[in-house]
C-alpha cells in the first residue's frame, strides 16, 4: 500500500517543530509499523536527508520505549499494545497517518519523536521501592504468605511498562496511572506496606514537582493504557494518600 | 601472552564458596566510601550488582544507552527462573540443578561457577520475594512452580509470561532507591565506547552522552561491564534492537579475552521471517512445547502445495504429517532440549519440507491438546456425552487459560488464528552462552574489569537451560560479584579518586573521536542497515545452526570483504554532536564485522558438535551431535593480539571431579 505520512520535526528541545510530509511506497501489511518508519528512514538516509528519530528497543511490547502518538491515539489505532507491536494492516491503502511525539510539559522533546521522560525516574526514586537490602539471609520467600487474590492484583499493576502513554493520552497530561500502579502494587504486599505511608506521600510529592497535571477521571489513560492498567489503581492511590495524610507522624 | 588463572578454589565442590568468602579480603564501610565502581548496563546482572555495591557502600556510576534502566532487554525474558528450594518436594537440590545444568550444558562450562550458581539460586527467590516481585501463588498463599526444558522436577518460578519484566523492575526498584540517596549517579542514554587502562588496571571509561553527543570521560577503581550478549551479530533475532557487542568487544581489544564466542542458542520456537522488512524476531515461549505439537507434510508435493497457497495446514490428513520430533526422538519427543528441537526443524526444512511463503517453517499444533483437554474438562464437569465442537470449544477455553497471551502475540503478528489453525515456528538466535572470559572472581584478563551475566561466558557451556538465563545474571550482580569485587578492591583504599586528566583517558578519548569523525565523515552509499542485513546473512548461513570447514572458511574471508567496505563505503547520516541513533548503529555494526570474524574463527577451530555448535562434519550416521571430549574438553579462550595479527587461542581445560561427561540421548 501507498501512504502518506506527516510526521512531527524538531531539530532538538529549543527548537521550534512542525508537521513535515513524506510518502511511502510499497508498504506490506505484514509489516510492523516501526518497519514502515525504517524503510521511510533508510530512504532518507540515501536521499541525503536527515533519518526520524524515535525511540524504539525490544519491539515487542514489552520494554516501554517506543511512544508514538498516531492519529490522535498514543500507540496508535488498536487496543492493548505499544506502538511497535502495531502491524500495517490496521490501515489502508491511501490512508493518510499523523505522527506525533507524546505531548506534554513533564516530557520535553529531545529531538523529532523523542520525548526525555526522566520525570518518570526521578518519581520511581523519591519512593517506587521497597527499602531492602540485599543480603544473603533474608527470610525464605515462603515465610510471606500473600493471599492469591492479592498477589495477582498486585502482579496486575507491576505490569506497567512505563511507557507515558497514560500522560499523553491525559488531557491534563496526568501520570495518576504510571504512579498509582507503583504505589498499588507495593501497597498490596505485606512487604510494602511497612512504608505505605511514606511511599505515597515521597512520589506524589514528587510528581507534583514534575508539572503532571491533576486527574480527573475522565479513564482516557486505562483505554489506550497498552497494559491495561486498571482507573482503580488510581482509586486505591487517592485512598492511601489520604490515609498517608492522616496518620503521618511528623 | 597472558596467562589464564581460573582461581577455582580449593575444597571440595559443596564447599568452595563458602570457604572462598571466608578466605577473601574485605573492605571496610568507612572505606568503601572512598571508592568508585562503574557498572554498564542495567539489565539483571548490572541492575542488581549496582544496587548491591550502592548499598554495599562503593560509589557506583551506572551506564544504559536506553531512556531507563528499566528497558534493558532482561526485561523480554517470558518463562521463568530457576531454584532449587525443592518447594514441590519433588526430589530437587543444589546438586541436581547443579548437574542439570552441566549436562545440559554438553560440558563445557566449569563445575565449580555451575554449583556456586545453584547454591545461591535459592537466595535470588528470598531477595526478589523481600523487594516485592509478584511471583504465582497458589490459593494457599505459597509460591508456585512450573516444569520447563526437559528437567526432572518443578523448579521455575514465574510471574505470567513476564517473568524478567517483574525480576527487572526488582532489580530497578533497589536501583532507584540508591539513585535516590545519591549513591547511584545514573547515566541514562549514555553508551560505553571504550575502557581506559591505567597500569594495566582498568580504571575508567570513555562514553557518548547519545542526547548531546558529548564524548565524557569517567574513572572509577573498577569497570562492571554487564551489557548482555551479541545474537545481533546475526542481524535477525530475539534480541532487542540496541543489544549489541560495543562495550565487550572493547573491553576484548584492550586485553580481556573472550571466551567460546562461537557458542549461540538458536531457540526454536520463534515467529517465522515475513519478509525483507523484518527488523526482529519474536520468540515464542519455550512452555509451548509442553503442549504443542510439531510437524511437517510427509509429502513433498504437500509441502510445495501450502507454500504455494493451494493447500491449508488442516487440509493435511493425520496420516500424511510427519512428527518428526517424535519419530526421531520417541522418548522425550516434542521437548528435546533447545539446541535438538531447532536441528531437527532446519534438517526438514532443507529437505524440501517447510511450509510458509518462504519454506522456512514447521508447524506447532494445539488440535490434539485442545482435543484431550476438552475430554477431560467434559468429565470433570460430567457432561457426558457431547458434540466433538463442544468438546473443542471446552479444550480451547483450558488452553486460552494457559498460553492466552502469547496466542494472542502470535495472532497480533502473524494476523492467524493459532486455535484454528497450526502456528509456524522457526529456529531464531535468542542468547549467546560466550562472551568475555572471566575468572571464578567473575573478573576478566584486564584487572579491575569484571564481567557479569550474559555478556560473561561463566555458566552455561556450550548450551543454556531453560529459565537458567534470569538466575545467573542475578546471582552474578546480587550474590557473587558485589563479594568477589572486594578482594580486588581492598587494595584500593588508599589510591584516592581517578584523575580524568591523566594522559590515558586523553588518548582513548581521541582515538574514539576518531573513529567517530571517521564513520560520520565517510559520506559512502549504503546506509548501516545494508552492511548489517549482509553481515547477518553471512552469520546465519554459514556460522548458524550447522557449520562446516568449507563454509566457515568462506565466512571468514566474507567476513573480511565486508568489513573492507563498510568502512570504505558506508553512509552516516546528520552529525557527531546531536541525537544520532544511525552514528550509534554504525559504531555498533563495525564491531559485530570484527567479532563475527572470530565467532567463525572459534567455531573452525572447535571441530565436534557440542550444545548450540553443530560441526557437520562432526556427527553419527543418524545425524546426531557427536562431542569429541578427549580433545575440546576446554574452553576457548582468546586473546587479541591487534589488528595486523588477529586472534590467538587460549584453552582453559575442564576439569570434572564430581560428575562424569556421558553422550546426551533423547531417543
Amino acid at each position: 500500500m501507498n501512504l502518506t505520512l506527516k510526521i512531527w520535526r524538531q531539530k532538538n528541545t529549543t527548537s521550534q517543530g512542525k508537521m513535515v510530509e513524506y510518502k511511502v511506497n510499497n508498504i506490506s501489511e505484514d509489516m510492523s509499523f516501526l518497519e514502515m518508519m525504517d524503510i521511510l528512514n533508510e530512504e532518507l538516509i540515501v536521499k541525503g536527508d536527515d533519518p526520524i528519530a524515535f525511540d524504539h528497543d525490544c519491539r515487542e511490547g514489552i520494554c516501554g520505549m517506543c511512544s508514538l502518538y498516531i492519529n490522535g491515539e498514543a500507540h496508535g489505532p488498536d487496543r492493548g499494545i505499544t506502538t511497535c507491536q502495531l502491524h500495517m494492516r490496521k490501515f489502508k491503502d491511501g490512508d493518510t497517518i499523523y505522527i506525533e511525539p507524546w505531548r506534554a510539559k513533564a516530557f520535553p522533546v529531545i529531538k523529532d519523536l523523542v520525548v526525555d521522560r526522566t520525570s518518570f525516574e526521578r518519581i520511581m526514586a523519591s519512593g517506587g521501592f521497597i527499602s531492602v537490602n540485599t543480603s544473603g539471609n533474608t527470610q525464605d520467600a515462603n515465610n510471606i504468605p500473600i493471599p492469591k487474590d492479592d498477589a495477582d492484583e498486585a502482579f496486575d499493576a507491576a505490569t506497567c511498562i512505563g511507557c507515558g502513554a497514560c500522560v499523553a493520552t491525559c488531557k491534563n497530561s496526568s501520570a495518576m496511572l504510571f504512579v498509582s500502579a507503583k504505589v498499588s502494587q507495593l501497597a498490596l504486599l505485606p512487604q510494602g506496606k511497612l512504608e505505605r505511608e511514606r511511599r505515597v506521600l515521597n512520589m506524589v510529592d514528587q510528581m507534583d514537582k514534575e508539572g503532571f497535571g491533576n486527574c480527573t477521571n475522565t479513564g482516557a489513560c486505562e483505554v489506550e493504557c497498552p497494559k491495561g492498567i486498571s482507573l482503580s489503581n488510581i482509586a486505591r492511590m487517592n485512598r492511601e494518600y489520604l490515609r498517608a495524610s492522616l496518620v503521618k507522624k511528623d | 601472552m597472558s596467562e589464564l588463572k581460573s582461581n577455582i578454589p580449593e575444597g571440595p565442590l559443596a564447599d568452595k564458596w563458602t570457604n572462598h568468602k571466608n578466605n577473601i579480603r574485605l573492605v571496610n564501610p568507612a572505606n568503601k566510601r572512598l571508592i568508585d565502581v562503574i557498572v554498564v548496563g542495567t539489565g539483571l546482572a548490572g541492575g542488581s550488582a549496582a544496587a548491591t555495591l550502592a548499598e554495599l557502600g562503593y560509589n557506583v556510576k551506572a551506564f544504559c544507552f536506553q531512556d531507563s534502566p528499566r528497558r534493558a532487554h532482561s526485561i523480554a525474558a517470558q518463562g521463568g527462573i530457576n531454584a532449587a528450594k525443592n518447594y514441590q518436594g519433588d526430589g530437587d537440590s543444589v546438586y541436581r540443578l547443579f548437574y542439570d545444568t552441566i549436562k545440559g550444558g554438553d560440558y563445557r562450562s566449569r563445575e565449580a561457577n555451575v554449583y556456586r550458581l545453584a547454591e545461591v539460586s535459592a537466595n535470588i527467590i528470598d531477595q526478589c520475594v523481600a523487594q516485592g516481585v509478584p511471583f504465582a501463588r497458589e490459593y494457599g498463599g505459597l509460591l508456585d512452580n512450573r516444569s520447563f526444558g526437559g528437567v526432572q522436577v518443578s523448579r521455575t518460578f514465574y510471574a505470567k509470561g513476564q517473568t524478567g519484566q517483574q525480576l527487572l523492575l526488582g532489580a530497578y526498584s533497589a536501583m532507584s532507591r540508591q539513585i535516590g540517596r545519591g549513591k547511584i549517579k545514573m547515566y541514562n542514554r549514555h553508551e560505553m565506547l571504550d575502557i581506559v587502562k591505567i597500569d594495566g588496571k582498568a580504571r575508567g571509561i570513555i562514553a557518548r552522552d547519545l542526547i548531546t553527543g558529548e564524548i565524557e570521560r569517567h574513572s572509577a577503581h573498577a569497570v562492571v561491564i554487564a551489557t548482555g550478549g551479541y545474537g545481533n551479530v546475526f542481524f535477525l533475532s530475539t534480541n532487542a534492537m540496541g543489544s549489541n557487542v560495543t562495550a565487550a568487544w572493547k573491553v576484548h581489544k584492550r586485553g580481556a579475552h573472550f571466551a567460546n564466542p562461537c557458542f549461540t542458542q538458536i531457540h526454536p520456537t520463534c515467529i517465522p521471517v515475513s519478509g525483507d522488512h523484518q527488523s526482529k524476531l519474536t520468540l515464542m515461549s519455550e512452555s509451548l512445547r509442553n503442549d504443542g505439537r510439531i510437524w511437517v507434510p510427509g509429502k513433498k508435493e504437500d509441502a510445495e502445495a501450502i507454500r504455494n497457497g493451494k493447500l491449508k495446514p488442516t487440509d493435511i490428513k493425520e496420516e500424511d504429517r510427519d512428527y518428526y520430533l517424535e519419530r526421531r526422538y520417541p522418548a522425550f519427543g516434542n521437548l528435546v532440549p533447545r539446541d535438538v528441537a531447532s536441528r531437527a526443524a532446519k534438517e526438514r526444512c532443507d529437505a524440501g519440507y517447510g511450509v510458509n511463503k518462504t519454506g522456512e517453517a514447521v508447524y506447532l499444533d494445539f488440535s490434539s491438546a485442545i482435543m484431550r483437554y476438552g475430554k477431560e474438562k467434559a468429565i470433570t464437569e460430567g457432561l457426558g456425552n457431547i458434540s466433538e465442537s463442544k468438546i473443542k470449544e471446552l479444550g480451547k477455553k483450558v488452553v486460552e487459560a494457559k498460553y492466552g497471551n502469547l496466542f494472542q502475540m502470535y495472532e497480533k503478528i502473524v494476523d492467524q488464528n493459532p486455535y484454528e489453525t497450526p502456528m509456524m515456528i522457526y529456529p531464531a538466535v535468542h542468547y549467546t552462552m560466550g562472551g568475555l572470559w572471566v575468572d571464578y572472581n567473575l573478573m576478566t584478563t584486564i584487572p579491575g574489569c569484571y564481567a557479569a551475566g550474559e555478556a560473561n561466558f561463566s555458566d552455561h557451556g556450550a548450551n543454556r537451560l531453560g529459565a537458567s538465563a534470569l538466575m545467573q545474571g542475578l546471582a552474578d550482580g546480587y550474590f557473587v560479584l558485589p563479594y568477589t569485587i572486594g578482594d580486588y578492591l581492598a587494595d584500593d583504599i588508599r589510591t584516592g579518586p581517578i584523575s580524568t586528566d591523566l594522559p590515558e583517558f586523553e588518548q582513548v578519548e581521541n582515538e574514539v573521536k576518531d573513529r567517530l569523525n571517521k564513520l560520520i565523515n565517510n559520506k559512502g552509499t549504503h546506509t548501516v542497515d545494508y552492511f548489517h542485513k549482509k553481515l547477518g546473512k553471512i552469520m546465519w548461513d554459514k556460522v548458524g545452526m550447522a557449520r562446516n570447514e568449507r563454509g566457515l572458511k568462506e565466512a571468514i574471508e566474507e567476513i573480511k570483504a565486508l568489513r573492507k567496505e563498510f568502512w570504505e563505503n558506508v553512509l552516516v547520516p546528520g552529525d557527531l554532536n546531536e541525537f544520532n541513533p544511525e552514528l550509534e548503529k554504525a559504531g555498533r555494526v563495525a564491531d559485530f564485522m570484527e567479532l563475527g570474524e572470530l565467532m567463525a574463527l572459534d567455531a573452525l577451530e572447535r571441530n565436534e558438535s557440542c550444545g548450540g555448535h553443530f560441526r557437520e562434519e562432526s556427527q553419527s550416521e543418524e545425524g546426531e551431535a557427536m562431542r569429541k571430549d578427549d580433545i575440546y574438553a576446554y574452553v576457548s579462550s582468546w586473546e587479541f593480539n591487534g589488528d595486523a595479527s588477529g586472534f590467538s587461542l587460549h584453552k582453559e581445560n575442564l576439569n570434572f571431579e564430581n560428575v562424569e561427561l556421558k553422550t546426551r540421548s533423547y531417543k
